[in-house]
């Protein structure tokens, strides 16, 4: 049969939603948060796959490998789900999603494909080392998040394949996570900037840490200099500089900030996402 | 097949998997307690509880639910819905009512899991449904559980915050919005609308495209029967219903596509055959004059200019021993009401019968009639509940579209705006650009102003005219201003139509004031508040127009706010710093109630059917502000019967006298003065039949009609109706007294003046430029609070608005076209708020009152920005503040010599080269 706009497919398992993917491309819904308001019709365009029924796709699981979020995991999963101090962030990020209405219905994979500059997940997973988990019928591959988002709107998913989950390795459940969210209202706000930070002591000293800015460019960034920077010393929000930053920024003048503001902004942000009680452990 | 349980019942839904749930259980299962707002997301107003948890219904394909249980507020457990529509009820938490099911369902949520919330909890669980109306401070009471605020009348209805008498299907869902009227299978019009800001355009073979798409009809300028024009103020008229050969504004319809919802509904409007050659133009008021004409008889896109102009100011501000001068500049604000235009039309013999969401029931008629080549008696408009207005309803918007629809195809018709379409084609408030300059004398008394306003009308007329008059009477603010000049221009761009939107323009020039008397209280070393008082108008001063008043409460305002000004000082001052910075800010209004130098009655009629049912016919749109209450309790006492025994017969063009639009906060002043007089003329007319004195009390006891005085009783003798269905009746029409103004806008505007004062309480960050308001003050004189609980809702609504206009709403055209790149304040922007009712009665108010809805949001904006100047220094000269324009003017000012002497008194922050003593 030919897919139509009419095309609405619901399947009750990832090897069904796969055998259709492998025909024909579809527009893949889950919480629909994203394609709903994408559209003024009052009927989603088609072709559609809906993987909400996939139960096997929703829910998050640790191992020894690390933590696995399934695709479908909702932010309200998320934000009360019992994590460890290094997903702090993430977990910031789902409460700051929208309001509750959204949190009850988006995806964690859904915001990664649909790639916003300003997506709120995207910081904190980055912090995480998050990997990307992409199956097709041909078979399974992982891509660091920072691979799998290519562009605004843009993503390394192949129109066959499904995001299925996203993994964080076990070296990155350390530390503990932080995510601020900045705009010009307090809640349903899309980000002027968004800062995360996974930040890891060890008597009283910094050994790891990740930083990333969000909607202060085309895509949300790492930070590695300003990482490099923390990594070492003493927790020192102000050993973070303009200079370790200016390479990953580049950012718009939009209706809700211009660049100049942007980048005053990043600075202070990520030095406020860094400026927070870290439990340090002994060594 | 979606199979789902709602209540009780289980539904197998045959509508496609896809299909929004919102529209599912609206038109499906005809549960139109889910309003439809947005369609995105952004305005929760859909809000349903799937499986106990709230969503967006119109975010939901409805296969999604299979097998769930989906709550609305019809079928939501009795027990906790009752409970929380009497809350709402005894809170005043609904005011137009559009949000009201979608902030329930939130709530139960909520409350199943935690029956005793704490405020910050109601706060997040309410956070995705926002209000455009109540500034959500009742609300969040309602869901905290907060002790009833309302009262029974007893003996006397006027002053008592009874429950709003219309109040109950706007809390138990059965209210009916534009959206929810008419048949189900009416069919369904949308409109085909400019892609451009200014284009000229040419339809291809539009016979083909209709049968090809199987659409019923399509109609253009070219197909409506009457004068192709509309337009508020009738010399100026010159807006088309549907544009002839170019398209002045984006989004400005020159097509209807009519025919079955099933086929017009998917239409892709990109294949309409339609040609555009895009045209120059401007969007902004500077650009304005030197853009392409708009209108071939306005040279320089002036649409009109007003002007108030009294002694020498140019000779008194260069004696002035003090002198401050500023610019500032607004932006557009959008109305954002959450019920986007919506109604339906069908023909009932040869009367075309139009019901939509409006504030000017009236003016619709004669609007449309004229359209549509019809007798204005050929017309009626029976006015749906309104979700929101504030002004842009008072425009047409689908009635003249679905008129002609039900005209043409004989059926019935009907046409719901999207978001989208709602913003584009809305109008808006008017940007201004100002320039103003101040003077005052050595004792901090103000001795002249010059004030210069470019307003941005867009595209057409609109009320643009009212900007123009109304600004230039108020620019001085309520302040004595012995020698004074104001102009104001309404200029003529090819951005959205600039309307009436609550303030008609003295919001803006008010930010423009307010900041010049910031400036001249730091020159003169005079305590903010003490300069205004010492300026503010008392009874018996003249306004810049000549007008002597009669009743001012300024004095009264300024004194209520007095305590909490030293508090708000005091507690700035001990903010430890750091990051952020306190500051306060105060600011005044005044305002003209009624429209500006002209006519415009209100009429009542009440009547006693021979059967015993005591009717009044109330014309005033109730949008919200309370007109069904307000009305019926001044007329209830004016006649001496309680307010429970009227029924209410609503705004209809069909059955109720005119009285005019809602708006210019004239409802409760001249519709009230009109019920004042039918109630006494009616309670006259009793009483004649008897031999008592006007002191006899009526009663209306199952259809009986006594009168008894001194112990004595007497049943009135209800005779056969006349021809208006009474046994007895008075119609009653009142028009304020007014003048025209002369070419220095001397005369008498207004019969009456509102006035009021609000303190703002804000903190600052100073490296992210963050603003929030923390708590708002605000003193009104309403002359005599008819209902004190609607009141305090006027007053949180308008500070809501008021913040907004500060800190966050920039409408920009073609980019801000939805709720989530246009933002308004949610449930956790809003401050706490202090109303205070001061009530110095007007002798030409209904029993003293005087008008307040537009009153309330007038000094909130320029409180709230000279508060941001308090904690920071910076002298912001554009609105809204929005973090990036607070960091950057922090950054210019000279802050550090500020914070050294921090103190209300030296309030010193102007650069140099604004201000100064004059050699």
């Amino acid at each position: 049969m030919q897919n139509s706009k009419d095309t609405y497919i619901r399947p009750a398992t990832l090897e069904e939603a796969l055998q259709h993917l492998e025909k024909e491309p579809f527009s893949v819904a889950a919480g629909c948060t994203d394609l709903l308001p994408a559209t003024e019709r009052k009927v989603l365009p088609g072709p559609v796959l809906d993987i909400s029924a996939i139960a096997s796709l929703r829910g998050i699981t640790a191992g020894p490998d690390g933590v696995t979020i399934g695709a479908t995991t909702t932010w309200s999963d998320l934000r009360t789900a019992d994590l460890p101090p290094a997903f702090n962030g993430l977990r910031q990020a789902a409460a700051e999603v929208g309001a509750l209405q959204i949190q009850n219905r988006g995806t964690i994979a859904g915001n990664l494909c649909n790639a916003s500059p300003a997506a709120d997940g995207v910081p904190p997973l980055l912090t995480l080392d998050a990997e990307v988990e992409l199956a097709s019928k041909a078979g399974t591959r992982r891509l660091p998040i920072g691979d799998f988002i290519v562009g605004p709107r843009q993503t390394a998913r192949l129109t066959d394949e499904l995001v299925t989950a996203i993994h964080i390795p076990a070296r990155a459940t350390n530390g503990t996570g932080n995510f601020l969210k900045l705009g010009a209202r307090k809640y349903l706000v899309i980000s002027i900037a968004m800062a995360a930070a996974r930040i890891e002591l060890t008597d009283g000293i910094v050994t790891d840490a990740a930083l990333a800015l969000g909607a202060c460019g085309p895509v949300a960034t790492r930070l590695p200099e300003a990482e490099a920077a923390l990594t070492g010393a003493p927790l020192d929000p102000r050993r973070i500089t303009d200079d370790h930053l200016a390479p990953h920024l580049s950012p718009i003048d939009d209706m809700r900030a211009d660049a100049d503001y942007r980048r005053a902004a990043a600075l202070e942000l990520i030095r406020r996402t860094v400026d927070q009680p870290v439990e340090s452990r002994a060594a | 097949m979606t199979r789902l349980t709602v209540g009780q019942t289980t539904h197998d839904i045959a509508s496609p998997s896809g299909r929004r749930l919102s529209e599912v259980l609206r038109d499906e299962l005809g549960l139109k307690s889910v309003k439809v707002g947005c369609d995105a997301g952004d305005c929760g107003a859909c809000t349903v509880l799937v499986d106990g948890a709230q969503i967006c219904a119109c975010l939901t394909p409805v296969a999604q639910v299979d097998g769930s249980t989906v709550e609305t507020l019809e079928t939501a457990e009795p027990d906790l819905s009752k409970r929380l529509q009497a809350a709402f009820l005894d809170q005043g938490a609904a005011q137009c009512g559009i949000c009201t099911p979608g902030m329930m369902m939130a709530a139960m949520e909520l409350l199943r899991a935690n029956p005793t919330p704490a405020r910050a909890q109601v706060e997040a669980a309410l956070a995705g449904v926002l209000c455009r109306c109540t500034g959500y401070a009742k609300i969040v009471d309602a869901v905290a559980g907060l002790a009833p605020r309302t009262a029974r009348a007893n003996g006397h209805a006027v002053g008592v915050p009874l429950r709003r008498l219309d109040g109950q299907a706007k809390v138990d869902g059965s209210e009916v919005f534009g959206a929810d009227a008419g048949p189900p299978d009416a069919l369904l019009v949308r409109a085909v609308r400019s892609p451009h800001f200014h284009a000229d355009f040419t339809f291809g073979d539009i016979r083909t495209w209709t049968k090809d798409h199987g659409v019923t009809t399509v109609l253009t300028a070219d197909d409506i029967p009457g004068e192709n024009r509309f337009g508020v103020i009738p010399p100026l008229a010159d807006q088309p219903a549907l544009a002839e050969k170019t398209a002045r504004f984006l989004g400005e319809p020159v097509a209807l596509l009519v025919g079955e919802a099933t086929v017009i509904e998917p239409l892709d409007l990109a294949s309409f055959p339609v040609t555009w050659n895009p045209k120059p133009h401007a969007i902004t008021e500077a650009d304005g004059p030197d853009a392409p004409r708009l209108h071939d008889a306005r040279p320089g896109n002036e649409l009109i200019k007003g002007r108030v102009a009294t002694g020498d100011p140019d000779t008194a501000l260069a004696n002035s021993a003090f002198i401050a001068e500023a610019g500032f500049q607004t932006s557009y604000v959008e109305h954002a009401y959450i019920e986007p235009e919506a109604g339906v039309a069908w023909m009932e013999d040869d009367t075309l019968v139009i019901h939509a969401c409006t504030q000017a029931p009236v003016m619709d008629r004669d609007d449309t009639a004229n359209i549509l080549g019809l007798s204005k008696d050929k017309v009626r408009i029976v006015p749906t509940a309104a979700g929101g207005g504030f002004g842009a309803k008072l425009d047409l918007s689908v009635q003249p579209l679905i008129g002609l629809a039900a005209m043409v195809t004989g059926q019935p018709c009907r046409m719901v705006f999207t978001r989208n379409e709602s913003m584009r084609a809305s109008t808006k408030r008017h940007p201004g650009t100002m320039r103003a300059r101040i003077g005052a004398d050595e004792d901090g008394r103000v001795t002249a102003m010059t004030f210069d306003g470019d307003f941005n009308t867009g595209a057409y007329a609109s009320w643009g005219p009212t900007v123009a008059t109304r600004v230039p009477v108020h620019a001085s603010g309520p302040y004595r201003t012995p020698n004074y000049r104001a102009e104001a221009r309404a200029i003529h761009t090819n951005g959205p139509t600039a309307g009436a939107f609550r303030g008609f323009g003295v919001p803006q020039a008010a930010i423009m004031q307010e900041l010049l008397y910031d400036d001249l209280a730091a020159q003169c070393g005079l305590d903010r508040l003490e300069f205004r008082r010492r300026n503010a108008f008392r009874n018996g001063d003249t306004t810049p127009s000549g007008q002597v008043l009669a009743s001012v409460g300024m004095i009264e305002c300024l004194d209520a706010l007095e305590p909490h000004w030293r508090r708000a000082l005091e507690d700035a001052a001990r903010h430890p710093g750091g990051s952020t910075r306190r500051g306060v800010g105060i600011a005044s209004c005044w305002y003209g109630c009624g429209n500006t130098a002209l006519p415009n009655p209100s009429t009542i009629r009440i009547g006693i059917t021979p059967e015993g049912r005591l009717c009044l016919h109330q014309g005033a749109t109730d949008i919200g502000q309370g007109a069904n209450t307000v009305i019926a309790q001044i007329a209830a006492d004016a006649l001496g019967l309680p307010v429970e025994t009227f029924d209410l017969i609503g705004p209809d063009t069909g059955v109720t006298p005119d009285c005019g639009k809602t708006s210019a906060s004239r409802q409760t002043f001249i519709t009230g003065r009109a019920a004042e007089a039918a109630g006494k003329a009616l309670r006259a007319a009793i009483l004649r039949q008897t031999n008592f004195s006007d002191d006899a009390l009526l009663s209306l006891d199952a259809c009986r009609l006594t009168a008894s005085e001194n112990g004595q009783t007497q049943t009135i003798e209800l005779g056969p109706a006349n021809g208006a269905g009474y046994a007895l009746m008075a119609e009653e029409t009142y028009d304020p007294p007014t003048t025209a103004l002369d070419e220095n806008g001397q005369g008498t505007p207004y019969a009456l003046y509102g006035f009021g004062a609000q303190i703002a309480e804000v903190e600052v960050d100073m490296t992210l430029g963050t603003t929030r308001v923390l708590k708002m003050t605000a003193a009104h004189d309403v002359g005599r609070a008819i209902n004190p609980l609607l009141a305090e809702g006027q007053i949180e609504g308008g500070i809501a608005q008021g913040l907004g206009l500060a800190l966050m709403e920039e409408f920009l055209p073609g980019q801000t076209e939805n709720l989530h790149d246009y933002l308004i304040p949610t449930v956790g922007d809003m401050p706490e708020i202090t109303s205070i009712l001061i009530e110095k009665p007007d002798p030409e108010g209904p029993m003293g009152a005087k008008g307040l809805g537009e009153h309330v949001l007038i000094p909130t904006a320029p409180a709230i920005l000279n508060a941001i100047r308090h904690a920071t220094g910076a002298r912001l000269t554009k609105a809204p503040a929005l973090p990036h324009r607070v960091l950057a003017t922090i950054r210019e000012t000279e802050f550090d010599a500020y914070s050294a002497t921090k103190s209300d008194t030296d309030f010193g922050t102007v650069p140099a080269s604004e201000t100064g003593r004059t050699p």
